[in-house]
């Protein structure tokens, strides 16, 4: 029984990050990882490896709809894609570097501020 | 020049993706607000930019044991289903309503950051040890 509610809040959580992710063209992390804590209780650490994992071929089958629409743009790709694995890698270092709560309210300003540009 | 710029957006966007925190809720953003690439045009891209990412740092979790087969497809299958749908969706709505709907989608996520920030604001102790 405990091992079908399981698979069942799995499904939901899948069915609503591959919703936002393919929408948005991202963002799908932003919905996995507080499901995957939230609602399966898993650690934080276990809940980012996994939302990789499940963002990584939803990002993969998003972008052939996005590219067959004629979407790509080669010369916004490839630096933007080469500029993200240099940027993931300092990130990475600087992890536990920086204090996180101020990168944390940095980061929600942005978002905040962003969203409202795009908005109005 | 545009290259510079793009690699600049994109290496920022890393540089938050790396450190645990959505790189794409800014790549997007930054995109269509400063270099004017259209809405759809910067979800592919970001969409897109993320892949080798995610395969670097999937390898790394792989090494680090955190990743466990068990009930993932649960959640990968009805993720790929519904990525597809949203991406027709996207697809078929014209840019500027994508823009204000990602705009609201941020402020969404902005204002539910606000209040995470307010339950758990020294976490920095916890996940500092991290090696």
């Amino acid at each position: 029984m405990r091992t079908v509610k399981i698979k069942f809040k799995s499904t939901l959580a899948g069915f609503l990050t591959g919703a936002v992710n393919g929408l948005f063209g991202g963002g799908g992390g932003m919905v996995a990882v507080p499901l995957l804590k939230n609602l399966l209780g898993y650690s934080e650490k276990r809940s980012h490896a996994t939302a990789i994992l499940v963002i990584a071929p939803v990002c993969a089958a998003s972008a052939v709809i996005y590219i067959i629409s004629g979407y790509l743009r080669a010369d916004v790709v490839i630096p933007a894609a080469v500029g993200a694995v240099a940027g993931g890698f300092i990130g990475a270092k600087l992890l536990g570097v920086l204090p996180e709560f101020i990168v944390n309210i940095i980061f929600i300003a942005a978002m905040l501020a962003a969203g409202a540009r795009m908005l109005f | 020049m545009s290259f510079i710029i793009f690699l600049a957006v994109g290496f920022v966007s890393g540089l938050l993706g790396g450190m645990g925190m959505g790189g794409g809720t800014i790549l997007i953003p930054v995109l269509t607000i400063f270099t004017g690439v259209e809405q759809h045009v910067a979800q592919a891209t970001n969409l897109i930019a993320f892949l080798p990412m995610a395969a670097i740092s999937l390898s790394v979790h792989k090494d680090g044991g955190l990743i466990e087969g068990g009930n993932v497809l649960y959640l990968i299958i009805p993720a790929l289903i519904t990525s597809v749908l949203g991406g027709f969706a996207a697809a078929f709505l014209p840019g500027d309503v994508l823009r204000k709907l990602f705009g609201v989608f941020l402020i969404v996520l902005g204002i539910k950051g606000l209040f995470t920030l307010k339950l758990t604001p020294s976490k920095q102790a916890s996940s500092k040890g991290g090696k």
